[in-house]
């Protein structure tokens, strides 16, 4: 045999497993990238956790901040939770009937082009980035009336109606169309099947889509910081005044070059991240649980 | 109520029917007039930033976006050094994600065995619910200090020669801001990929491994290919979340408002960032006013990306027969 057959014998061989090495290092690559994906919410979720345990205390819930304290005094930060739960529970009482409103105006009455015009109209509020979102209401609301929780909550609520309203529509084409014609053959006009029949089988996901929205505003600042952020340092109800937050009062803090504030900050971030993480997890559950409910009326 | 009762109703109201109907005119009426308030909503959005920039607008015209330095004392601003910023951070942190993502996605796709393919995508989407004032947090406090000490002076002795690998000056750099935005954009990027390539018909996939090539070849043969459209669109919406990111940034950037610098290792400032950072100490009428400019820029740029990337999903979704995501 000449060296040219050999090697034209070889060639292949060589080929296969160059091919089969490129391979295996794409392999590898894939997998790290997973994992790296994994150690990043692991390394953040673990800072968080293990910088903010330990100034976790009943002081962060029921004390409020002490302005320009000297030495270890007992401060927390229960403005700043009072003043989230006020907001985003206004918010999402603007956000939610008028979501809904949206998603059933598109989904039962709508013609198609209007239909795909309101859907490109939520996709481009959901691009709209949060501070800018806070520049509008800033114009709209701030500059003539003054900061306020009102117009903290219309921020959070304009970012909540595109989320709401995209998955209730998803939500509602999810409902057989056999229950609306059922419904409609029996005689029953056109708005008590809508109202009675098609909104009640979407319910489980509606209130999926409303937690996870809830989960995502609870957390947003920039929104805020031109709306609801020259506070006082007392618990306040009242919305009429502006109110601190806790995702405002992490964004200050960590500003901020003192170490106990640096602290606060931390435990204030995992009480915020316990949250969000839970209402996530409840979100998740009750999807499944509604998606179950409406592939057995499908059925 | 008796059917002589019934039939007297009937006899008594020659349409039966208004009552229904009137009650479908009004759902109908109430919902479409929601419908109406959001793109009127959308509008308004658009009018007040306008109107807020008017004096910013009339004082600097387009100069504005290329004058370097941010001056409310002489007034003279302009928005040259964040447009650099917002465009160096986002396009650097798409560099990073993109490569990353893409290994997330085909590792939950094709290669994890299939018991933990559930809890990583829901550990990777976790990540997306983290809100960016705690990732700010941790970018400043931990990450910054970690990249200032030890991946800085390594890439700078190794890339120093690239004038981007500069001497490390601070903790706060613009690099820091690119590392905490290819975190933020990550789970976007690798959970739609994913679901674009769980798409792949299977007979595609099989057919190509059955001719003899190996599971990589197949997925450049293949898998990339079929989904190139919706993987760009996930892409563009990625640098959309980058470009919109304002406190994260804002947290780790450093905030300097009057010079370029290739370096990566030097502080800057994004547009998004430097509107948040000026929140409650814009002097002037002026200044407030170039805030509102910078937040129209801003919305310019996020309602190029969006149009664009809706633009590519309802061709992909038009051409594979889905619904528009």
């Amino acid at each position: 045999m000449s060296a040219a057959d050999l090697s034209a014998l070889q060639r292949p061989n060589d080929r296969l497993r160059r091919r089969r090495i490129v391979n295996r290092t794409m392999e590898v690559a894939a997998w790290l990238a997973g994992a790296i994906g994994v150690a990043i919410l692991g390394i953040v979720v673990w800072s968080v956790a293990k910088r903010g345990a330990s100034q976790l205390n009943l002081d962060l819930l029921t004390k409020t901040q002490v302005p320009f304290a000297i030495g270890n005094v007992h401060q927390g930060l229960a403005n700043a939770f009072v003043g989230t739960l006020v907001l985003v529970g206004l918010a999402t009482l603007m956000a939610l009937p008028f979501g809904i409103l949206v998603a059933t105006y598109v989904n039962e009455f709508a013609p198609r082009l209007v239909r795909n015009g309101v859907g490109l109209t939520l996709d481009i509020l959901n691009g709209i980035p949060a501070i800018v979102i806070g520049i509008f209401v800033f114009g709209l609301i701030v500059v003539a009336h003054g900061q306020s929780g009102y117009a903290g909550a219309f921020a959070l609520a304009v970012l909540m109606l595109p989320l709401v309203a995209r998955s209730t529509i998803e939500v509602l084409a999810l409902v057989p169309g056999s229950l609306r014609e059922a419904s409609l053959g029996l005689g029953v006009p056109r708005w008590r099947t809508t109202l009675g029949i098609v909104l009640p089988q979407a319910i489980g996901g509606i209130l999926t889509a409303t937690v996870l929205a809830v989960a995502r505003i609870a957390g947003e600042t920039a929104p805020l910081l031109f709306t609801s952020s020259i506070v006082g340092t007392q618990v306040d109800f009242n919305p009429s005044h502006a109110l601190q937050t806790v995702p405002v009062a992490i964004f200050e803090l960590s500003e901020s070059a003192d170490p106990n504030d640096h602290a606060r900050a931390w435990a204030a971030a995992l009480v915020l991240l316990l949250f969000i993480l839970f209402t996530s997890l409840t979100a998740r559950w009750l999807a499944t649980r509604s998606r179950r409910k409406l592939g057995r009326a499908a059925r | 109520m008796s059917t002589l009762d019934a039939t007297g109703e009937t006899a008594r109201r020659p349409f039966p029917g208004r009552r229904a109907r009137l009650g479908d005119v009004l759902l109908q009426g109430v919902a479409g007039l929601a419908a109406l308030g959001a793109v009127v909503l959308l509008g308004l959005i658009a009018y007040k930033v306008v109107e807020g920039a008017h004096l910013s607008l009339s004082t600097f015209g387009l100069g504005f976006l290329t004058h370097i330095g941010w001056d409310p004392v002489h007034n003279e601003m302009g928005a040259a050094v964040f447009i650099f910023g917002t465009a160096v951070t986002s396009l650097g942190a798409l560099l990073l994600a993109t490569p990353l993502a893409l290994g997330i996605a085909l590792f939950l796709t094709e290669l994890a065995p299939r018991w933990i393919r559930g809890p990583v995508t829901a550990l990777v989407e976790t990540l997306a619910a983290i809100p960016s004032v705690v990732i700010g947090l941790w970018g400043i406090l931990v990450l910054g200090p970690v990249l200032h000490d030890h991946v800085m002076p390594a890439l700078h002795s190794a890339l120093g020669f690239i004038p981007l690998f500069g001497e490390p000056s601070s903790t706060s750099t613009i690099f820091t801001a690119i590392v905490v935005l290819t975190i933020m954009i990550l789970p976007i990027v690798s959970s739609i990929s994913r679901e674009l390539f769980l798409g792949v018909p299977s007979e595609l996939k099989e057919g190509a491994l059955g001719l003899g090539t190996t599971r990589w070849e197949m997925v450049r043969g293949v898998v990339f290919p079929y989904t190139r459209g919706g993987v760009a669109a996930a892409l563009i919406l990625g640098l959309g979340r980058a470009v919109g990111e304002a406190i994260a940034v804002a947290q780790v950037i450093g905030g300097s408002d009057n010079q370029i610098s290739w370096n990566l290792f030097d502080p800057g400032n994004s547009l998004a960032a430097k509107i948040a950072l000026t929140y409650q100490s814009a002097a002037t009428k002026l200044e407030t006013s170039s805030l509102f400019y910078l937040a129209l820029i801003l919305l310019v740029l996020s309602l190029v990306v969006n149009l664009v990337a809706q633009v590519i999903v309802r061709r992909v979704a038009r051409r594979q027969g889905l619904p528009a995501r």
